[in-house]
């Protein structure tokens, strides 16, 4: 029956080519340029830890004072740790694994002959970080504990920067001069890129950044390298890295499951607590809080808000391109009672030729999402081509191309739905009479 | 009696005129807000800076030895800059008007208002303002360009090291916020350094590096401050069609006089093309607005038409008897025209009702204007021409049909 409702649409649709087209036009469209924007934020809320992103945690505390004036224009300061903060999360070691981090860029400067000196983007951070994020060693590894307090000068490259710099041979045991200062490299890690970069700090590019190297955080601050995020005062103008009324460090740590998190979250409770009997702290201990990683990435709304109404205007071009479909079907179809009247009266049944409809809005469907394919590869072509951080990540991933073909026809099959409901109730009798 | 008898056609097809009417309502609604978003766009975009634009090309240098001194390499660099040939004004400065990268300073009119600010840390009823600081050497107010409309550029004994400086030269707009009604000129502003600075010029225009930040975008002024970090932009003033020649040369003279330094490929540019970059954003979004309004009303024209198509050839044999009863080939396309203004009015009616609502949610959720009245007749009129020009093929065909077919059996 199906393969005959198939030929019977077949038919149907050729004998009026031009209407046909235009359908399919339509829905191409509409299709084309829904899924161009669903294609972006589909990339835009992906997983950056695919394997481990339940287990980590973002802790948040709060130090402000609390007269403290948040300017609407500026990044929220208490986003970010001081230092003092920081270090006694680190020390503490309650999580599973615990790392600190703060964003940097340094010159580099390479010994070889024809390499200019140039800036490259990295990571000042504490051991576990290496372990709590699984990155990909290629060669060595990271630094330990008791180097995070000797102020040791090693350095974990990542590839890229170390081909740059050294091209395929092993890099490891190499020196390297950053900021002016003469590192050690000890590791090489595989380019490593999570897609949003969440631990980075708001300043970020999270789509687009990458970190190229990273060394021990306290050899960074001995340095005086200083971070490339945002370092928000609120007590005295002095800058002073290791302040207590300077945030500008973030904090993540891993917890293997509920009860772990739920322990550490009273954690930072009694830690903000402690710091208010102390004096440090003035806000209530209940807004320390622990947000998971895929919450926390949910809470920061990293899509544009340009991206997301340009998924609005998608889809409700759309919508318009469906209900254009709907009355030309309708049309078609009530043009089609006679048909439709002898087939009711030779025995077949509404939804018999509910069905045969149906199929015929499907076909529609099918053509329009090939269609709307192609439209979609052009607009994330033109996406790639845009300058925002996310414009390279535009690419469509086999989810996404069933999605198009899937929404094509479910749209199509909805678009149809009222005129195949309408014309199904076409009454066998009276239309044979009429003829 | 023609309106009767297509009301009463319409009526015979309720459900698919519905469906077209809901598509002319939703078009009209979703066009309507559309334009009014290109136009706030263009507006943004369009800005005037104060600066003369045309001319201005910039570089940006960074020397990477530490223990030099950096006042004096950019004294040299810039003296090298201007002998080169096409150059016809060169300055060192911090930021530029849609630079992006901005320093500002919390300045009030008085001492007092300043203290209060200070201890409240908060710009709300201080009376105080956040403009932005643009510093640069000798001869910045004239290398961008800038319109002096009173007072005078600053002298060579003003410019000081560090931002202790005694005298500013403020956009006019900045001026009338510090001075409401009266004459800014020869009066006061104090900053972070708590010592008056002296107002000595107004410019006409001049906006800050980052538009949007710390309300109004004109609340900028100049200080007589070289920058003294190690990343220096260079600006340079030629003709038009030297910019780019003017600043090749000007990296390969930069890197003969001192190679220890990083010129960033990317960064050399000129000032039109920077602020093509800033405006990247708006430019993508007007075309793809552009375009999806256009895509909408193309889609309702071929829904227009298609619709027309199948209801003339659908009603032949009527039309036949008609023509063969008299009506004229006049009549059956009035009836057609006034059968789409029909429909397209009922959508417009709706559509109406839709634009404010879409209005009011984007209002809500992207701090859009609220659409001014005059863009609904505008709308209308546009959809009644769509309709109009979409129905003419369909509805010329139809008077085509000679009243003989009537005799014809089916």
């Amino acid at each position: 029956m199906f393969g005959y409702y198939l030929d019977l649409a077949w038919h149907s649709l050729k004998r009026s080519p031009v209407l046909t087209a235009l359908m399919v036009l339509a829905i191409g469209l509409g299709i084309g340029a829904s899924m161009t924007m669903i294609t972006v934020l589909h990339v835009m809320s992906g997983d950056p830890l695919p394997e481990r992103s339940s287990t980590i945690y973002a802790p948040h505390l709060n130090p402000l004072p609390l007269d403290f004036h948040q300017n609407p224009y500026a990044p929220d300061p208490a986003a970010s740790f001081t230092w003092p903060d920081a270090m006694a999360l680190l020390k503490a070691h309650r999580a599973e694994h615990q790392a600190v981090m703060a964003g940097g860029q340094l010159l580099v400067r390479p010994d070889q002959a024809g390499l200019h000196p140039f800036y490259a983007n990295g990571r000042f951070t504490t051991n576990e970080f290496f372990s709590m994020f699984g990155v990909p060693m290629l060669r060595g590894g990271g630094w330990s504990a008791a180097d995070d307090d000797t102020l040791v000068r090693s350095v974990v490259l990542a590839e890229t920067l170390s081909r740059r710099l050294f091209g395929t041979i092993d890099s490891v045991g190499r020196s390297v001069s950053l900021g002016n200062t003469t590192f050690r490299v000890i590791g090489v890690a595989r380019d490593w890129q999570p897609r949003p970069l969440f631990y980075a700090d708001t300043t970020a590019k999270v789509f687009s950044d990458s970190d190229l190297f990273f060394l021990p955080l306290s050899t960074s601050i001995d340095l005086k390298f200083g971070s490339n995020g945002n370092e928000s005062s609120w007590g005295g103008s002095s800058i002073d890295m290791k302040s207590s009324t300077m945030s500008w460090l973030q904090v993540w740590v891993q917890l293997r499951n509920v009860s772990q998190a739920s322990a550490y979250r009273q954690f930072l409770m009694d830690y903000s607590a402690q710091q208010k009997s102390l004096g440090h702290f003035q806000r209530s201990p209940e807004e320390a809080t622990l947000t998971p990683l895929i919450v926390w990435l949910k809470q920061r709304n990293l899509v544009p808000s340009d991206v997301r109404m340009q998924l609005w205007l998608a889809l409700g071009f759309l919508l318009v391109c469906m209900i254009n479909i709907a009355a030309l079907l309708l049309a078609k179809f009530l043009r089609r009672s006679g048909e439709v009247s002898v087939r009711r009266a030779l025995g077949a049944k509404r939804r018999d030729i509910f069905f045969q409809l149906g199929i015929e809005s499907a076909l529609i469907g099918v053509a329009g999402g090939v269609l709307g394919l192609l439209i979609t590869q052009l607009g994330l072509l033109s996406v790639r081509h845009r300058s925002d951080d996310y414009a390279k990540l535009a690419q469509m991933d086999t989810p996404m191309l069933l999605a198009t073909l899937l929404l094509a026809i479910v749209a199509s099959v909805l678009a149809g739905l009222i005129p195949a409901w309408h014309t199904c109730r076409v009454a066998p009798a009276l239309q044979l009479t009429t003829q | 009696m023609q309106i009767r008898l297509i009301l009463a056609t319409l009526r015979h097809h309720r459900l698919t005129a519905a469906l077209l009417m809901l598509q002319v309502a939703l078009t009209c609604a979703i066009v309507c807000n559309v334009v009014f978003m290109i136009i706030d766009r263009v507006g943004q975009i369009s800005i005037a800076t104060g600066v003369d634009e045309s001319g201005l090309s910039m570089l940006d240098s960074e020397v990477i030895d530490a223990s030099e001194n950096t006042l004096a390499r950019q004294q040299q660099d810039l003296a090298a800059l201007r002998r080169l040939p096409g150059v016809t004004s060169a300055v060192a400065v911090d930021s530029l008007p849609l630079g992006r990268d901005e320093s500002s300073y919390g300045a009030c009119a008085s001492l007092a208002q300043f203290e209060r600010l200070a201890s409240t840390r908060s710009l709300d009823q201080s009376g105080c303002l956040q403009p932005a600081v643009l510093g640069g050497t000798a001869g910045e107010l004239n290398t961008l360009g800038l319109h002096l409309v009173e007072g005078r550029d600053f002298h060579q004994d003003e410019f000081v090291k560090g931002d202790a400086v005694a005298v500013a030269i403020l956009s006019r707009a900045l001026a009338e916020k510090f001075y409401p009604g009266k004459d800014a000129l020869g009066q006061t502003i104090i900053t972070g350094s708590r010592k008056p600075v002296r107002i000595i010029g107004i410019v006409d225009t001049l906006v800050r590096p980052k538009l949007n930040a710390f309300g109004s975008n004109q609340l900028a002024m100049l200080w007589p401050m070289p920058p003294d970090s190690r990343s220096t932009t260079f600006l340079l003033r030629s003709t038009p069609q030297d910019r780019h020649a003017v600043l090749q040369l000007a990296v390969s003279q930069l890197m003969r006089i001192e190679p220890n330094r990083i010129i960033a490929p990317e960064l050399v540019r000129t000032y039109s093309d920077m602020r093509k970059a800033y405006f990247e954003h708006d430019t993508t979004m007007i075309s793809l607005l552009a375009s999806s309004g256009l895509g909408l009303l193309f889609v309702t024209a071929l829904g227009i038409t298609g619709l027309a198509n199948f209801w003339v050839q659908q009603r032949t044999r009527t039309i036949g008897i008609r023509r063969a009863i008299g009506a004229t080939r006049g009549d059956i396309l009035r009836y057609f025209q006034t059968e789409n203004f029909l429909i397209v009015s009922f959508g417009i009616v709706l559509g109406m009702l839709l634009a404010f609502a879409l209005n009011l949610t984007l209002m809500k959720f992207y701090e859009l204007p609220r659409l001014p009245l005059y863009y609904l007749p505008i709308g209308a009129l546009l959809l009644w021409i769509l309709g109009q020009l979409a129905v003419l093929g369909p509805a010329l065909r139809a008077a085509a049909v000679p009243p003989v077919v009537a005799t014809r059996s089916v």
